[in-house]
């Protein structure tokens, strides 16, 4: 990849830590438009314009792999300062969204980022588990989606594999209705999560892959671009 | 919501598709990673490829395809076909697929299944059953009348189909990919007893396969089979039926699908 840097891509950093499908979600992100790169190097998350938490799989070993490629740290800083608005644009996907919260009843006891308020729970209802399947995303009447959930036409679905979710809450901009409305998608300033797979959503996943990359290029409102 | 995933089936030999394609507008209809990209931009839910590849070099073609796939295909596929350790398994995963498949190494060492759920995570092991009814006249019985086979449907086990897959989701699989070897080829719709059979043990996603003629047996399927997913290879690979068209049919017999918006 590194003789096709392009100057105009926007640096995403996808965080490496051992678990998951990166590779899916780096070809996404370049076909999009970022120079997306897998990497566990603080020098190069630093220079990042943004960066995307991914993670599959068990919560509590989604925390202790983070811990143990010594990138805990950085990542509640990055999921900090992007929440403030203080920071680059930053995405949780699936546990990675997850572990934006304070924990999970599918590991009592372990800490989450806490980045997000809340528990993660266990999906309820008379419903198979996981939720391995397309769903409607319901956008939420929030202004906070405008630019992450934009362009996604009148009826998108994307593609979900989860047993826990994020409680349902101010942060939410889109649910999925499984059992009961179930958190798809959270916004808070520059921090984004998904629930669902955006690398693996097809069109509906490419667009909000390319809404968070373009949010890269320019994560400063245009209205406060104009006092500064 | 549930609904119903269609996904259509790629099997692979030395990184060409094999069981012919007789598909309009594509440069190579031999090359599974455009076949793919098609089935995708066509509404596919999902994908699988099996490599039949007998070959023990074989390996390194396989990862090739994954990876391509990775950069061309943007919902989930799995991949089956010789990962007999959890090595083969991550170096599939980390190539760019989202579940990998065993089968014939789960029956040979049990312990796999669990080594892959734990390594990987359950969401991502798919066990894929072949069974047939029981051969009577062969002597072959089992309790719930179908039997497990392996080698691609050649080789009798003697495992009961029911308490096999009840084994292996203790054992952490994470889906189960049912094939009737009965109805494989014959275009006489799913084994419908059968996939009733798993359905009351298979408390993870269960994909029926094996049998799809017309549009009714993908219904079916759904409808009175208990399957989470229908999948199906030759129907999709002629031309026979888009995926829309099923999708369409899907709708009508009362199965909530992810429609075809493009």
């Amino acid at each position: 990849m590194s003789g096709s840097e392009n100057r105009d891509a926007p640096l995403v950093a996808v965080l490496d830590y051992g678990i998951g499908n990166l590779r899916s979600a780096q070809k996404a992100l370049q076909r999009v438009g970022a120079d997306a790169r897998l990497t566990a190097d603080p020098a190069l998350v630093a220079k990042a314009d943004g960066v995307v938490l991914p993670g599959v799989g068990a919560f509590g070993r989604c925390v202790e792999a983070l811990m143990s490629a010594g990138i805990w740290d950085m990542a509640f800083a990055g999921a900090s300062a992007a929440a403030n608005g203080t920071g680059p644009p930053f995405l949780g996907v699936c546990v990675g969204m997850q572990m934006l919260h304070e924990g999970s009843t599918e590991a009592p006891g372990v800490t989450g980022l806490g980045v997000l308020p809340g528990e993660v729970q266990l999906l309820t209802g008379d419903i198979k588990r996981p939720q391995m399947q397309w769903n409607r995303l319901d956008l939420r009447p929030n202004t906070a989606h405008e630019r992450f959930l934009a362009g996604l036409g009148v009826d998108p679905w994307a593609y979900f594999v989860h047993s826990y979710a994020a409680p349902v809450s101010s942060d939410t901009v889109a649910t999925c209705s499984y059992g009961g409305p179930v958190c798809a998608a959270e916004a808070r300033g520059v921090l984004w999560g998904c629930q669902f797979h955006p690398e693996k959503s097809s069109s509906v996943g490419l667009q909000i892959l390319e809404n968070f990359v373009n949010l890269c290029c320019n994560p400063v409102p245009p209205v406060v671009a104009l006092n500064s | 919501m549930e609904t119903v995933r269609v996904v259509p089936c790629l099997d692979v030999d030395a990184g060409r598709v094999v069981k012919g394609v007789n598909f309009v507008g594509l440069r190579d209809a031999g090359d599974p990673v455009e076949l793919a990209a098609r089935y995708d931009s066509e509404g596919a839910d999902e994908l699988v490829f099996l490599d039949i590849t007998a070959s023990s070099d074989g390996r390194e073609t396989i990862l090739e395809m994954v990876r391509r796939a990775a950069e061309e295909v943007f919902i989930p596929f799995t991949v089956g076909g010789g990962i007999r350790s959890v090595d083969d398994g991550r170096a599939i995963l980390r190539s760019g697929a989202d579940k990998i498949a065993v089968n014939t190494a789960a029956v040979d060492q049990p312990e796999l299944v669990a080594e892959l759920a734990a390594e990987f995570g359950s969401q991502c092991v798919v066990v894929a059953v072949d069974a047939r009814r029981n051969n009577l006249t062969a002597g072959h019985e089992t309790p719930s009348g179908f039997e497990v086979l392996t080698h691609g449907g050649r080789v009798p086990t003697g495992l009961d189909l029911v308490a096999w897959v009840a084994e292996v989701v203790a054992l952490g699989a994470g889906e189960i990919l049912l094939t009737s070897m009965d109805r494989d080829g014959t275009r006489d719709g799913f084994d419908i007893e059968m996939l009733q059979a798993v359905a009351t043990v298979a408390t993870v996603p269960l994909v029926a396969s094996g049998g799809v003629g017309c549009l009714d047996d993908f219904a079916a399927g759904a409808l009175h089979g208990g399957a989470d997913a229908v999948l199906a290879a030759s129907v999709f690979h002629f031309g026979e039926y888009t995926v829309a068209e099923v999708k369409a049919h899907l709708v009508s017999a009362g199965v909530a699908v992810r429609p075809v918006t493009s």
